[in-house]
């Protein structure tokens, strides 16, 4: 028979990661995002205070009070509070900088975890039919229980402390990447290259790794920082509610709830690291929805 | 330019020299380039194609319909009525729309709102283009639910697309279309999710319909049966362009140019050619099959029991082809389905030499999946658009314990067997074409070294011309590897060229089972006699095989 040559070369589609940094809230999301990052790495050199010194000359202080304090090696020196100065006299400024260091911890590996623990549940469920339905229902009830409420009772189960708050964070966002991952599982089952794939023999953990699970890795990204977004501010609310992360620690909630009785007449203390948890949060969701506007296809716009 | 031949009266729509910019990067510059033809009242012109030769675009610039910005119109005029559509504001075209021209489509429940009951779909129509009372809009609704011959349009008045039937719904699209009495009707591709039956029902229904109402007809297909049923006038296009146009009889019988000669020629007959009785041993046997779907539970005790196959029964030798043809919904599928074990049968056997692989654990029935092997109907979504086609082929045979190397020489072999260049192996799928695809699925089944090909509707999504040479290919490969091929189709006309026996299958049940020029020549069953008189445009594949 006579050979037909192959189809003329199809330009090769532009890479899909040029597409996504074209997007402008992938690039003013990830911008910030990003800064955040880097400040969370530089806060010892960014830092002017050791973020839990107690100075109990200069408690309460506003924005822009400087001090005379002695260093190290005992000379005086004079310090800037640029932030102000919490009600036991620590700089509010340098704790505001660490304090993104648990903040974006908290929600890279909260983000991390639930997505890995998740493919694996929703990879179960949706290939495994007879399981399908036992841990469906389970995220299910998961689901049902309101996620800061779960996360204040599994806190609570154990002592506080960044592993704990982190557990209590990823469970309850456990279910909601199952339900994606299944999802996707159950439409590309059922794709006729991966029934080719089952008649050519290839064995179940090979034909889930190989045809399927690439189909999620778009959705989950999204999903991924969606909820990384979600944890920074669910690890906020419980240090401010007392019962994440310990006092001492800087971490935005804990700061906000320290400043919490004197709000009225030293605003500071809450508005800096308010602005900080804000921001990080906005940034990281207008990541999320420019990599959903150009990663996921149901968001495309069309040719 | 192409010669524009006229009706005797004043043509309803009169296209010159029409030409529509492709945005770029496309693979060629212009959509339709130049193209000129008439459609007179009481006409039926067909303008037929391939896939990509411009037809779809066509009746969307004359409706005014074309994507902005990436189709642009940047030559010539449609005239409707001595009114030039391409240059009418959106307001006069929305007028147009419904009035002068109406438009039905290939997906009948797609055009439809699912959530809007069916009479108020209708008369919508009348709602935005005249300002006649509910009653009175509703008796007009009524009217033409009876002139499309809708049962019981009293009752069916009210009810939701979902609760029709894809003839229905269609029946629906034309009343929709036809209320107002348009001069023009543009009906693209109607009949082609349809099934045979249906189809010819809907094609009567618009013939009539046309030349009691004394309207244009613009009809888009791609199926040359559909043609030589339906056409006053044909129109080919390819890559954009008029090849040939004339009347039905002067294109489909004497044609003029070599493209619709091919064409024509590529279109299978009606007539099975003399076969040989195959005397191979026996590939694969399947007693007593059945497939039922939806289980009694404890939670759910009314589910709904669907039989999608009972009781079939059939033998396939070594290099014979059992054809199973049928409409949507017979089972033929779920019957190949079962056999390539990609679902459980509820009962029965399948067996392989001795062996009953049909209750077979996935584990014990490992070593018998080289032995069937599949091709799927779409080429789109046979093979996973992140792998390479060589990723592919080789991925069998290594889940077998063939050494990579081993496999890709293999692969580069069964590349040139099936017609493509083995230096294409490390290319992506989406740099092929639909032809081109549905070959490296076939290289992809026989690097198994199968005994048993089923190719489910391989051939139905592929344009005729491609069709005739993947066919050929099937053929081929059948005799030089001695293979038993379980050929599930649709198409009579694919079926009488290709297979050896012939099972029809309906609701679930083979009802008719014999040598395909025995079923063809004296069809039995009622339901096969319906069956080859629905097929369009009979009388056509017999000439030709004669002549």
């Amino acid at each position: 028979m006579a050979t037909i040559d192959a189809a003329p070369p199809v330009p090769r589609r532009r890479s899909v990661w040029s597409t996504v940094l074209r997007n402008p809230s992938v690039l003013f999301g990830g911008s910030i995002a990003l800064f955040m990052l880097i400040i969370a790495i530089l806060a010892p050199v960014l830092g002017t205070r050791d973020p839990a010194e107690i100075n109990p000359s200069a408690r309460n202080q506003k924005p822009g009070y400087t001090a005379m304090v002695r260093d190290d090696e005992g000379k005086r020196i004079q310090v800037k509070y640029h932030l102000g100065t919490d009600s036991l006299g620590r700089d509010i400024y340098s704790r505001v900088i660490y304090g993104a260091r648990v903040s974006l911890i908290v929600g890279i590996t909260v983000a991390i975890i639930a997505v890995f623990i998740g493919l694996i549940i929703g990879m179960i469920a949706g290939y495994v039919r007879w399981l399908d339905g036992i841990i469906m229902r389970f995220m299910d009830g998961l689901m049902a229980i309101p996620e800061i409420l779960l996360a204040i009772a599994l806190v609570s189960l154990s002592r506080a402390g960044l592993p704990a708050v982190v557990i209590a964070i990823v469970i309850p966002q456990i279910p909601r990447v199952v339900r994606l991952v299944r999802s996707v599982v159950l439409s590309i089952r059922e794709e006729p290259y991966v029934e080719s794939a089952i008649t050519v023999g290839t064995p179940t953990p090979t034909l889930l790794f190989r045809h399927v699970l690439p189909n999620t890795t778009a959705p989950l990204i999204v999903q991924g920082t969606f909820i990384c977004a979600s944890a920074i501010l669910v690890e906020a609310i419980l240090s401010f509610l007392g019962i994440g992360i310990p006092p001492e620690v800087p971490t935005w909630g804990n700061i906000m709830a320290e400043g919490r009785t004197y709000f009225r007449i030293l605003p500071h203390n809450i508005l800096y690291p308010g602005i900080a948890l804000a921001l990080a949060v906005l940034a990281i969701n207008m990541l999320g929805d420019g990599l959903r506007d150009t990663l996921d296809p149901r968001f495309a716009k069309r040719f | 330019m192409q010669e524009v031949l006229t009706g005797a009266t004043e043509p309803v729509l009169s296209v010159r020299n029409l030409t529509v910019r492709l945005p770029g990067g496309a693979d060629r510059e212009n959509a339709i380039q130049d193209i000129s033809f008439d459609i007179g009242p009481r006409e039926i012109v067909c303008i037929v194609g391939e896939s990509g030769s411009g037809k779809s675009v066509t009746a969307q610039a004359v409706m005014g319909l074309l994507p902005k910005r990436d189709l642009v119109v940047t030559g010539g005029e449609t005239r409707l009525q001595g009114e030039d559509t391409t240059k009418a504001t959106i307001r006069r075209l929305r007028e147009l729309r419904g009035t002068r021209m109406g438009m039905i489509f290939q997906e009948p429940m797609t055009a439809l709102n699912p959530v809007q009951r069916v009479g108020q779909q209708i008369a919508e129509v009348l709602e935005i283009h005249t300002d006649l009372p509910a009653a009175e809009q509703r008796k007009r609704v009524l009217e033409i639910m009876r002139a499309v011959q809708l049962p019981d349009p009293d009752l069916m008045i009210d009810a939701y697309p979902h609760q029709l039937s894809g003839g229905q719904r269609q029946r629906i699209m034309i009343a929709a279309a036809l209320i107002l009495d348009p001069a023009l009707l543009i009906a693209d591709e109607p009949t082609t999710a349809l099934d045979v039956t249906t189809q010819a029902q809907i094609l009567r229904l618009i013939k009539e319909m046309q030349s009691r109402r004394n309207t244009g007809v613009m009809f888009i297909t791609h199926d040359f049966g559909v043609v030589s049923e339906i056409a006053d006038r044909v129109v080919v296009m390819q890559r954009g362009r008029v090849v040939e146009q004339g009347t039905r009889d002067e294109v489909l019988r004497r044609p003029r140019e070599a493209y619709t000669k091919m064409l024509v020629a590529a279109v299978p007959s009606l007539v099975p050619p003399k076969r040989a009785p195959v005397e191979g041993k026996v590939a694969l046997e399947a007693k007593h099959l059945s497939k039922v779907y939806g289980k009694r539970t404890f939670f759910n005790r009314k589910a709904r029991i669907v039989k999608a196959a009972q009781d079939v029964n059939f033998q396939i030798r070594k290099g014979e082809t059992l054809g199973i043809v049928g409409e949507s919904g017979s089972g033929k599928t779920t019957v190949a389905r079962c056999v390539a074990r990609l679902i459980e049968p509820s009962d029965g056997e399948i067996l392989i030499e001795t062996v009953n692989v049909a209750h077979l654990p996935e584990r014990d029935l490992r070593p018998y999946r080289r032995d069937i092997q599949i091709v799927f109907q779409d080429p789109y979504r046979s093979l996973n658009p992140r792998r390479t086609v060589g990723q592919s082929i080789v991925e069998g045979p290594i889940n077998f314990g063939m050494t990579y190397e081993k496999a890709q020489e293999k692969a580069r072999e069964l590349m040139g067997l099936v017609g493509l260049s083995p230096d294409a192996l490390d290319r992506y799928p989406h740099q092929f074409s639909g032809g081109q695809r549905q070959r490296i699925c076939i290289a992809r089944a026989l690097a198994m070294g199968p005994t048993l090909l089923i190719a489910d509707e391989a051939v139905s999504a592929l344009d005729v011309s491609v069709q005739a040479q993947v066919l050929e290919l099937l053929d081929n490969i059948r005799k030089q590897f001695d293979l038993a091929v379980l050929f599930i189709t649709h198409d009579l006309r694919v079926a009488a060229q290709i297979c050896d026996r012939i099972a029809v299958m309906k609701n679930g049940v083979v009802v008719e089972h014999g040598t395909t020029a025995e079923v063809f020549r004296n069809p039995q069953h009622e339901y096969t006699k319906a069956l080859f008189d629905a097929a369009p445009g009979r009388d056509f594949g017999v000439q030709q095989s004669v002549a």
